[in-house]
């Protein structure tokens, strides 16, 4: 690619801000209709009782837990990478973190949403809270699902203090460059930034104490999202390899949702000279990888329930690999190994092209292999006589449905009002301007 | 005066006395209030039986026999229900029994989930009484609302009724005294319901029969039901 000057940059960046097509009004209608009826849906589901769901005894998990696991997943790569790639200075991270960042943000708002949507009485979710009542009783905190509330909020709060830290210098920028009421709104959002040498170490210093911090919170949020399933003696459930099992499985799928986005904001925001092959290129080989290290914790986790030949997780086991759970379940090993790893593992197949494929194909898995994890389990418990059996209904689809297309609606909407792409970041990396060096 | 020793109610069924007749499931309807859901709910599971007879067959035809095995809440010691409830709505009450708080219930299902036993119930919708069934409600059990969580109480209401007339005639509770809706109703005799604690009540000594097995004791929830079986199900267990 041919240097671009900073001018160059900052005006290719800004773009998306102070240009806005009919285009753009189309998607926010189209995806704004799918959350809309998302919250129909919901209304009517809080209005009639929860039993317009498909859930029945004794599966009493299924979609909406599906997703809130999938969604905290999704959530895994923007920050625990961005934060790698930070500490680790690499330096191809930059036109990247951003796009990651935001995934975080949004995928941990909508995932943070179904532990309350799927409450039979969700107006008493604040009960959670733990707040002095005048009956005196708090949560109860050996349960985790108040472990949950902990984890999810502390690093909702940080991951949405990690991507605006760096974010505050750009808003500067298009306050700089804006007039009327856009420089008013970004005068308030830059906090009164100047650029001075003082304020640029303390948010690189900021930057630094926030990368180091929010790795170990992002590897706490997922194995607690685990122990919502490894604290019950639920078949399959119970089991010590579910933490790490759960982190590698969020980030796999993180990087593939990251891949995604990326692809598509290169394609509709013309971010060809950013977003290049490499960055592409790159990423496909951390989901190779995570792909490979997924096939390892399946395995592991299969084959010690196979040699432990425990009658009740035999039941489960075999409800997956050759029941009615079959089918599921191997449409996920396709999709999670047999698709992205010939296609990630060649290099002249790991094109921007293939990645994306790959990619779709490890969201597709992943949403299934959460699925696999709560829906047989629970429809397999120990007594025969109860088993049961689980079917979608429209309402849990519509409510799935919102949710991605909810997931696209916000991205669209925050890359009108923040340069997707770090634009200081990107020009330190390429002219060592705008940073105090 | 010695302290006494805390409650620990238990119940005992005798599985070779139970047909199998189903009476302790309408007992247990009648006295708790509990909803009928409809034949099309039913169908896609979600009727609501705090206590089911569960029935399997033992043998190759022509020598088939069929077994029954009540299964209602087994008032776990260690219950797997009680930790995971986040609001306390599932907690363990002084005399041991599970609770279940209904004002108290969020409705996160987690307890269904966690209950090795699948004896808890789940209102997906506000309950129905027609006409004229909604007369013979019984005043002593709170009507539950849609989103919260029920199980078998033991009929709490009726030990709570005999104690409090136990300690107004400044007595002792006899054994038998109490009698859940299921026993009481139970015409072979096959539940047997007391305290635990007590060494000279039926239940205690029913408890020591070498007929005693506790269902998936294996999991260690310590269940207080005690199942009596004179030939195991399972071959080569006989006790």
């Amino acid at each position: 690619m041919t240097e671009k000057t900073p001018n160059q940059i900052t005006e290719d960046l800004l773009r998306p801000i102070f240009q806005t097509s009919w285009k753009f009004f189309a998607v926010v209608a189209f995806l704004g209709a799918f959350v809309v009826a998302a919250f129909a849906a919901y209304a009517y589901q809080v209005y009639t009782g929860i039993g317009v769901w498909g859930i029945r005894r004794p599966v009493f998990w299924a979609f909406d837990i599906t997703n809130f696991v999938f969604w905290i997943g999704i959530s895994h790569a923007g920050t625990l990478i961005s934060a790698i790639l930070r500490l680790a200075n690499a330096t191809w991270r930059r036109p990247v973190t951003r796009c990651a960042e935001v995934i975080t943000a949004f995928a941990l708002s909508i995932g943070a949403m179904f532990p309350i949507i799927h409450l039979g009485r969700p107006w008493l979710a604040f009960w959670l809270i733990p707040y002095g009542s005048e009956r005196q009783i708090w949560p109860n905190f050996r349960s985790p699902l108040a472990w949950d509330f902990f984890a999810i909020n502390t690093y909702l709060i940080g991951s949405v203090v990690f991507l605006t830290l760096p974010i505050i210098p750009d808003w500067a920028l298009v306050r700089d460059k804006a007039e009327g009421w856009r420089r008013r709104v970004y005068t308030i959002l830059a906090l009164g930034w100047r650029g001075t040498p003082r304020q640029w170490a303390r948010l690189e210093s900021a930057m630094h104490i926030m990368a180091i911090a929010i790795i170990p919170v992002a590897v706490s949020v997922h194995t607690i999202v685990s122990w919502d399933f490894a604290m019950a003696p639920v078949p399959m459930w119970h089991s010590t390899i579910f933490g790490p099992y759960f982190v590698a499985g969020a980030i796999f799928s993180g990087i593939a949702g990251l891949i995604i986005a990326m692809a598509l904001l290169r394609k509709f925001l013309h971010l060809e000279e950013y977003l290049q092959p490499v960055h592409f290129d790159n990423l496909g080989k951390l989901l190779l990888m995570m792909s490979l290290l997924w096939v390892y914790f399946v395995f592991a986790e299969r084959l010690t329930a196979w040699y432990g030949n425990d009658p009740a997780e035999m039941v489960v086991v075999w409800a997956t690999q050759r029941g009615p759970f079959a089918p599921l379940f191997w449409t996920m090993v396709v999709c999670n190994f047999l698709i992205p790893f010939p296609i990630l593992a060649i290099k002249r197949l790991r094109t921007i092209t293939g990645t994306v494929v790959a990619s779709l194909a490890v969201v597709i898995g992943m949403w299934l292999e959460r699925f696999l994890i709560i829906v047989p389990s629970l429809s397999h418990k120990y007594l025969p006589y109860s088993w049961g059996d689980y079917r979608p209904t429209w309402v849990e689809i519509t409510i799935m449905s919102g949710t991605f297309a909810g997931m696209a609606l916000l991205y669209v909407l925050f890359s009108k009002a923040v340069p997707i792409i770090s634009v200081w970041e990107l020009k330190v990396g390429k002219h060592g301007v705008g940073s105090r060096e | 005066m010695e302290p006494k020793p805390q409650k620990k109610w238990a119940m005992v069924v005798d599985l070779d006395r139970c047909t199998g007749c189903e009476a302790c499931v309408v007992a247990c309807h009648a006295e708790n209030n509990i909803p009928t859901v409809g034949a099309k709910e039913a169908a896609i599971g979600r009727a609501m039986h705090w206590i089911r007879v569960e029935r399997y067959y033992e043998g190759e035809f022509p020598d088939v026999r069929a077994k029954f095995r009540p299964v209602f809440c087994q008032q776990c010691d260690a219950a797997p229900c009680e930790p995971v409830c986040p609001t306390y709505a599932s907690y363990h009450t002084s005399e041991g029994l599970n609770g279940q708080v209904y004002n108290r219930c969020i409705g996160t299902r987690y307890c269904a989930n966690a209950c090795p036993y699948n004896v808890r119930f789940f209102n997906f919708y506000n309950p129905v009484w027609e006409k004229p069934l909604h007369l013979q409600l019984n005043p002593d059990v709170s009507v539950r609302e849609v989103g919260v969580m029920e199980k078998c109480t033991f009929c709490v209401q009726r030990i709570k009724a005999a104690e409090i007339d136990a300690q107004a005639e400044k007595r002792e509770l006899k054994d038998g005294e109490i009698q859940p809706a299921c026993a009481q109703t139970c015409a072979p005799r096959a539940l047997v319901f007391g305290d635990l604690n007590d060494p000279a009540s039926e239940v205690a000594r029913l408890a020591k029969s070498n007929r005693a097995t506790r269902l998936l004791e294996e999991l260690g929830t310590q269940p207080k039901v005690i199942y009596l079986e004179r030939e195991s199900w399972h071959d080569g267990e006989n006790s």
